[in-house]
């Protein structure tokens, strides 16, 4: 049912233009990546003072409230370079588990990030048990790194 | 024997052509390698933009550097080793790449540049560690560093294409930047 929509993405200009370039996939690919790098390390640091580790000391709630547009914006260029990836190979995503597992775990991870996540890491300290803390914190480091390892094994597969 | 010959030899050794030619293993490492990125790469850019006053502007910049140095030592630390590894596995090729040799010395600046700044400005700390701007030198070490590992993950991906193996048609100079000999045929064509 989805085949033809995804055959028609790869049809579309931005996935031609992708795939008739050298070096225009590896340039937004390394765009991907370093927006990786900087949305790991806003949605990491938040994790870890969940947990009780890295920056003790300091509310969780504002941590968090401080990298908040961080995560935002690199959501967006994730997004922005993720698509235009996407464009130039619909079809053997369609094809690919890889593929299927990190939509589906970043469907998970952005809901949980803004849902959940954000009411317990803005939440007044001790508002929630330690306990609740810890497994916020891992659920999010599940989620997220599901969505990583997927986006890596697309390249792998096929 | 010359670095080539001994990246020839290392290429042949057992362990090199395993990992090279495993169906999973290289894969794993690969995404490790990427993985610690966020750690790594991550923390290194959320001390840089405290230092830039983007975030964190009350936390002490000391604060930043006790709890999360720590981490970025155990992310660095699981990047080189990976990173050999991922190396490693495909010695020879790697050593005459352009993007490799780039990455390498963009990695030598990078860690000058953290040099430069926790032997100098960094020991003043205590003058400037909360409420004020960091100053220039700090800001000016932030901004380098921002830059070179943003650099430093696009030569690093770009390591993956053979556009200027040896044995390519193509300039002198490249074939300089890349190490390759007159004789040199690419052995991956």
């Amino acid at each position: 049912m989805l085949l033809p929509l995804f055959q028609a993405l790869e049809a579309s200009a931005i996935g031609e233009a992708i795939r008739n370039s050298y070096w225009l996939f590896p340039a937004v690919e390394a765009c991907h990546l370093v927006g990786l790098a900087v949305i790991g390390g806003a949605i990491l640091v938040v994790d870890l003072r969940l947990l009780g580790l890295g920056l003790r000391g300091h509310p969780v709630s504002r941590l968090a409230r401080d990298v908040q547009p961080w995560v935002i914006g690199s959501l967006i260029l994730m997004v922005l370079s993720g698509v235009p990836l996407f464009l130039s190979e619909a079809i053997k995503c369609y094809y690919s588990f890889a593929f299927w597992t990190k939509m589906t775990a970043l469907l998970l991870a952005v809901v949980f990030t803004f849902t959940v996540r954000r009411v317990v890491a803005l939440a007044p300290e001790g508002r929630f048990p330690s306990a609740w803390n810890r497994t916020v914190a891992v659920t999010s480091l599940a989620l997220w790194s599901t969505v990583g390892w997927g986006g890596r094994w697309i390249g792998f597969s096929g | 024997m010359s670095v080539r010959a001994a990246m020839q030899w290392l290429a042949n050794t057992e362990w090199s052509v395993a990992l090279h030619e495993s169906q999973y293993a290289y894969s794993i490492v690969e995404s490790i390698h990427v993985w610690t990125l966020c750690l790594f790469v991550g923390f290194a850019v959320l001390l840089d933009l405290r230092l830039v006053g983007a975030i964190f502007r009350g936390v002490p910049v000391s604060h930043m550097a006790r709890h999360l140095l720590p981490w970025t030592k155990v992310g660095f630390a699981v990047m080189a080793l990976s990173g050999i590894l991922l190396f490693y596995a495909i010695p020879l090729r790697t050593y005459h790449n352009a993007f490799f040799r780039l990455k390498a010395v963009l990695l030598v600046l990078a860690g000058l540049n953290a040099f430069v700044f926790h032997r100098g400005i960094y020991r003043s700390v205590p003058a400037w560690d909360i409420g004020v701007p960091a100053p220039r030198p700090a800001r000016r070490a932030a901004m380098f560093s921002l830059m070179l590992w943003a650099a430093i993950v696009f030569s690093g991906r770009m390591i993956a294409y053979n556009w200027f193996d040896c044995g390519k048609p193509q300039a002198a100079v490249i074939n300089a930047i890349a190490g390759c000999s007159p004789e040199d045929i690419d052995p991956y064509r």
